[in-house]
């Protein structure tokens, strides 16, 4: 019902009475108030059961108040909006907030999986693994959905993200993790000495644990002391203060990545969600506080049962009241001083249950003295009710690790402490190294790896004094260091001392029913669902490495990277096995410490601005002409032409006959252009590629291949003499920058002594490439200046001059086997050289062709394309092309062109193939086999029994022009295989196939020459 | 992500760089006259060591221009930066395989 909240508080808490905000969860409306969490609303509401858990879907309560929270995983929100997992204990309440519970079905209060739990023996450590055996095509198809359907979190929103995000980059002296006392105080002291401090806090507001605490502050309220510290920051000039910000990696150099949330407090739009900062600090200072531990005991997961920290939040900041009736169990002091918030709230506290024999200190001594009931020396052994607590069994503690006779206590919630664990992840992301503190049972910061300072509750300071003093010290020390004037010293605030009593670890509590009793329900991992008895057997089956236990058991996996859990199960682990906790270890934190939306990460690089996209001049030409395009590198280059109606067979046959019976033309502006220039520049060419290049005439062009040291092929082009020491070099079209950085990397770090320059000229030069019978007809309408005969203009020369009006290089080359030209005139003018060569052109029935008519000419002609039929394991022997190896000079990879494997006589070569039946197009990539092992074959094509391979097809068309089906494969020996009949072997299917000459049109070279 | 100084530009994200591998491993004069066996130790063989390593950066998305420097491998320290031809510091790394 809406404005209940019966368990709020009359006063108190850090909440605005004069807003309420409307919220449903799981269908039902509430009411809760500005500054409450989602899980501070619903407890305001009496609402603790919000899940149920992942294998057994027992029924789950809210357990911690912060970003430790196991259980509360929500559904938030809808459509463009939904977000799967976030913690209850983090949403911040708005108006119209809408939250589901996950992993329930059909309801959390009626959860029909929950037949599982009776029977959770069975889902032992390792259930998975030990049960789900069976052939491999058995998981894809019933096991792995069934698993889901049963396990699993929230769901993954199917609308588009209605967000927006962004990536800010920031640099600074001082950057302060965490704005609790400890953090706000090394902050100040650092800002106010005109040093450059970033202060970041996960919540709405700093003051960290002061917010859940009653202590004062030089002599008046905790909060006084906030505003006055967080105000005297602000008017520093180079401080920042940004709040709803998760620090959640920690990388070399002190590199931070931090989330800030910018709208998720008010349900989203508006303005940029979340903002991913990338932060320089010269000095880190983490003052990340800690986390509570619950306590192992049986049946320690009914909803209703918190950690102790938590239980003080809620009451005092959120003024919520958790039950009626509360027991208090812990093994440290601090669950005493909730004992105490519960009774300043007017709350009943049945019994403070100490595992310790004699707790004393000033917490301790104040619960006594109020009269709460104090079971020293005991703990709690098992506990009642199903979706609620309804009570708990106590217990002495007997000294063999066994309880006395149990007796009950009436609760219906209980707030347990087993110790605080320092948050130790930044440090340990930082390569800092961890040392376990014996005084509070938990691993705290050793020696650092970079330049960075600990401070407060994470150094196992759990005292406000303690916080203060080490955040001022810090900040002054760190700004010092840094060369700030530190002469002005921060009076450090006044606090009232404590007097602490030590923890005493107890890692699993007795049960009624033995150690780790696999029918005890001892939950170590919540969110997981592991308990002792799992790591025990886990253990006892010789996982006895921590990173085993972790991955067998899954403690620590999930959306918490168990922040409860870890040292529970370390604890654990060394109780078993009898060693001392620090032999144990810890598994390794890694980022992110809380989960990082992909919005965040990805940022504005979304969409269009994912990646650069290149296009050529003609490209709109190409877009209004009905191209279609395809993706090469960052460029986008015209596939094909339909026209109306046209398949993409018929299209791409119409454009390959178009170029051999009358004249295409292609757009190659896409290629890569190099300029290399430098007296040195021959020499240079030289060393580069396998064939020489003294010989070249200006005014000539040459083809070339290049290698890298291994003798193994991965570029070629033509490169043409423009000039005595001027050279136009072309490449592959997703391989120009690899080139060009190849290029520089000889002539800088091994060749400085050779003066060469090189300038890559990709997007100076359009290339408009006219090729067929009738290109020379073209040309001399187009370049009516020009001599275009063949005398005048021989194959492989280059000429200069106007084309179309406009100046251009003209090299007559040809990938087609066509007599070709390629046209080479500035980018502003490819489009006008296009237009002008489609308008002389349409005389001769002039066509565009694109990059797959493209292949299939070159595919005609055998005409390799370095990258496609090559894989970085084919050298030029290999490829047929022994003719472009010099064997005069020395040139980068000859000497591997004789290393006893690059001339095995086995090595695969590149040979032509057709198969029997000229209709099929064998599939690229599909292996072939021989006739030896035809039977083998047949039986593989139906299941997957190793066959011997004699290699693979590399490229494969129909050819309109031959009238049958062509391809190129890379088989062993396959220069003395002509004629030998291969067996294609793909998707069920056995292709014969003979291996036959690449070249498959004008061998003679005739028309190419003409 | 690391700073990385460049010895022609200053301090530097790394993703402004690529890292080239082992340094000072000379190109043989004579290819020819090797063995298969050191030419292969050339061509294919590069030290692994745990500590200071000599690498070869590229300033990529700079100023496009190869240095050497003396990395751990453990810390991703820089402890030394310098430039091509020049001799890495005797005091952080032993003999290396060559000059350049």
């Amino acid at each position: 019902m809406i404005g209940d909240q019966a368990y709020r508080l009359p006063a108190g808490g850090l909440i605005d009475r004069d807003r309420v905000l409307s919220f449903t969860f799981n269908g039902h409306g509430y009411a809760g108030f500005a500054g409450d969490t989602l899980a501070s609303a619903l407890l305001a509401n009496g609402v603790h059961l919000v899940g149920r858990s992942l294998k057994y879907h027992r029924p789950r309560g809210i357990v911690a108040a912060g970003v430790e929270e196991p259980n509360a995983l929500m559904q938030l929100g809808e459509g463009g909006r939904a977000e799967p997992n976030p913690l209850a204990t983090m949403i911040e309440l708005y108006d119209d907030l809408v939250a589901r519970s996950v992993n329930v079905w059909p309801s959390v209060d009626n959860d029909l999986m929950s037949w599982l739990a009776p029977i959770s023996r069975l889902f032992s450590a390792g259930f998975y693994y030990k049960t789900f055996m069976g052939p491999p095509p058995a998981w894809q198809s019933i096991y792995e959905p069934a698993i889901r359907k049963a396990a699993g979190f929230g769901k993954a929103p199917e609308n588009p993200d209605a967000d927006v995000y962004d990536h800010t980059f920031a640099h600074c002296d001082v950057l302060v993790v965490g704005a609790g006392p400890a953090g706000l105080m090394a902050a100040l002291a650092a800002a106010r000495t005109g040093a450059r401090v970033i202060l970041m806090d996960e919540r709405d507001r700093p003051g960290g644990s002061l917010l859940a605490s009653d202590e004062g502050i030089d002599g008046g309220p905790a909060d006084r002391w906030i505003d006055e510290a967080s105000a005297a920051l602000q008017a520093c000039a180079e401080a920042r203060v940004v709040m709803r910000t998760t620090a959640f990696g920690y990388y070399d150099s002190n590199f931070i990545a931090a989330l800030e949330r910018r709208s998720d407090h008010f349900g989203g739009g508006k303005t940029v969600r979340h903002r991913l900062w990338q932060v320089r600090a010269r000095h880190v200072v983490l003052a990340t506080g800690a986390h509570e531990r619950p306590l192992v005991f049986d049946g320690n997961d009914r909803p209703g049962i918190m950690l102790a920290g938590a239980v003080s939040t809620y009451v005092r900041r959120y003024a919520v009241a958790p039950g009626r009736r509360a027991v208090v169990v812990t093994n440290n002091d601090s669950a005493h001083g909730t004992a105490l918030a519960l009774s300043d709230a007017g709350i009943d506290v049945a019994a403070v249950v100490d595992a310790r024999r004699n707790p004393v200190g000033t917490l301790a001594d104040a619960v006594a003295s109020r009269g709460i009931q104090v079971l020293a020396g005991h703990t709690v052994i098992g506990t009642s009710g199903n979706k609620r607590v309804t009570g708990v069994s106590v217990a002495e503690l007997m000294g063999d690790g066994t309880a006395g006779k149990p007796h009950s206590l009436t609760c219906d919630f209980v707030a347990m402490s087993g110790g605080w664990s320092p948050v130790v992840h930044l440090f340990s992301q930082s390569q800092g190294r961890l040392t376990y503190d014996d005084q509070i049972c938990a691993f705290i910061p050793g020696e650092s790896s970079q330049a960075q300072s600990c401070v407060g509750a994470v150094v196992g300071h759990f005292s406000l004094g303690e916080c203060l003093r080490g955040g001022a010290e810090a900040g002054a020390r760190v700004a010092r260091e840094l060369g700030f004037d530190t002469s002005d010293e921060l009076a450090t605030p006044t606090t009232v001392p404590q007097i602490q009593g030590a923890v005493e670890p107890l890692w699993s509590a007795p049960t009624e029913r033995g150690r780790y009793d696999r029918r005890a329900k001892q939950f170590v991992d919540f969110q997981n669902d592991t308990t002792a008895a799992d790591i025990s057997l886990a253990l006892q089956e010789g996982f006895e490495s921590i990173e085993h236990v972790k991955r067998y058991t899954l403690t620590g996996f999930g959306t918490d990277q168990g922040k409860t859990a870890n040292i529970n199960a370390l604890g654990l682990v060394a109780e078993v096995l009898g060693r001392p906790i620090p032999e144990v270890g810890t598994t390794t934190f890694r980022p992110p410490y809380t989960p990082v939306t992909f919005g965040a990460l990805a940022g504005p690089y979304v969409g269009n601005l994912l990646d650069p996209v290149r296009e050529t001049p003609m490209h709109d030409w190409h877009a209004a002409h009905g191209a279609l395009f395809e993706n090469v590198g960052q460029w986008r280059r015209a596939w094909y032409y339909p026209r109306d109606g046209e398949s993409f067979q018929a299209a791409l046959d119409r454009e390959c006959l178009a170029v051999r019976n009358a004249v295409g033309v292609f757009d190659a502006s896409t290629l890569g252009k190099i300029e290399i220039g430098g007296p040195d520049s021959v020499e240079f060419l030289n060393r580069i590629y396998t064939n020489g290049w003294s010989t070249l005439k200006v005014g000539r062009a040459r083809y070339g291949l290049m290698c890298h040291e291994d003798g193994m092929v991965f570029d070629d082009g033509t490169t043409t003499r423009i000039a005595e020491y001027r050279f136009f070099m072309t490449t592959t079209s997703g391989n120009a920058a690899v080139v060009l950085d190849w290029l520089e990397e000889w002539s800088q770090t091994e060749w400085p002594e050779l003066q060469v320059y090189f300038t890559s000229v990709t997007e100076q030069w359009a290339t408009v490439t006219i090729a067929g019978p009738h290109a020379r007809d073209l040309l001399a309408v187009l370049a009516p200046d020009l001599a275009v005969d063949r005398e005048s203009f021989p194959f492989m020369a280059m000429r200069e001059g106007r084309v179309a009006g406009v100046e251009a290089r003209i090299i007559r080359i040809s990938f087609s086997g066509e007599l070709s030209y390629e046209i080479y005139v500035p980018w502003w003018s490819g489009l006008v050289l296009w237009e002008n060569v489609m308008e002389a052109g349409a005389r001769f029935s002039i066509a565009p062709y694109g990059t797959e008519a493209m292949h299939v000419l070159r595919a005609e002609k055998g005409y390799a394309v370095i990258g496609h039929d090559t894989d970085g394991t084919v050298t030029p022997h290999d490829l047929g092309m022994s003719w472009a190896v010099s064997k005069k000079k020395d040139f980068i990879g000859r000497r591997s062109l004789t290393r006893s494997d690059t001339a095995r006589a086995d090595r695969k070569h590149l040979v032509g193939l057709v198969t029997k039946d000229p209709a099929i197009v064998v599939p690229e990539g599909a292996q072939l086999v021989s006739e030896m092992n035809l039977v083998a074959a047949r039986r593989a094509a139906r299941g997957s029994h190793p066959v011997p391979m004699e290699g693979y097809v590399s490229s494969s068309y129909h050819s309109a022009a031959l009238g049958h089906s062509i391809a190129f494969a890379l088989v062993k020996g396959g220069f003395d295989r002509i004629g030998e009949t291969l067996y294609a072997v793909y998707d069920g299917r056995v292709v014969p196939s003979e291996i036959v000459s690449p070249v498959f049109y004008d061998a003679e070279n005739e028309r190419r020459d003409a | 992500m690391l700073k990385i100084t460049c010895p022609y530009c200053g301090p530097r994200d790394e993703i402004e760089f690529r890292c080239g591998g082992e340094a000072h491993i000379t190109r043989p004069k004579e290819p020819g006259r090797l063995s298969d066996d050191a030419w292969a130790d050339y061509v294919f063989m590069r030290s692994n060591p745990k500590g200071n390593h000599a690498e070869r950066w590229l300033h990529v998305n700079g100023c496009r221009r190869w240095f050497n420097a003396i990395r751990d491998t453990v810390t991703h320290e820089f402890k030394a930066i310098y430039r091509v031809g020049d001799s890495p510091p005797a005091d952080l790394i032993g003999p290396t395989r060559g000059t350049k």
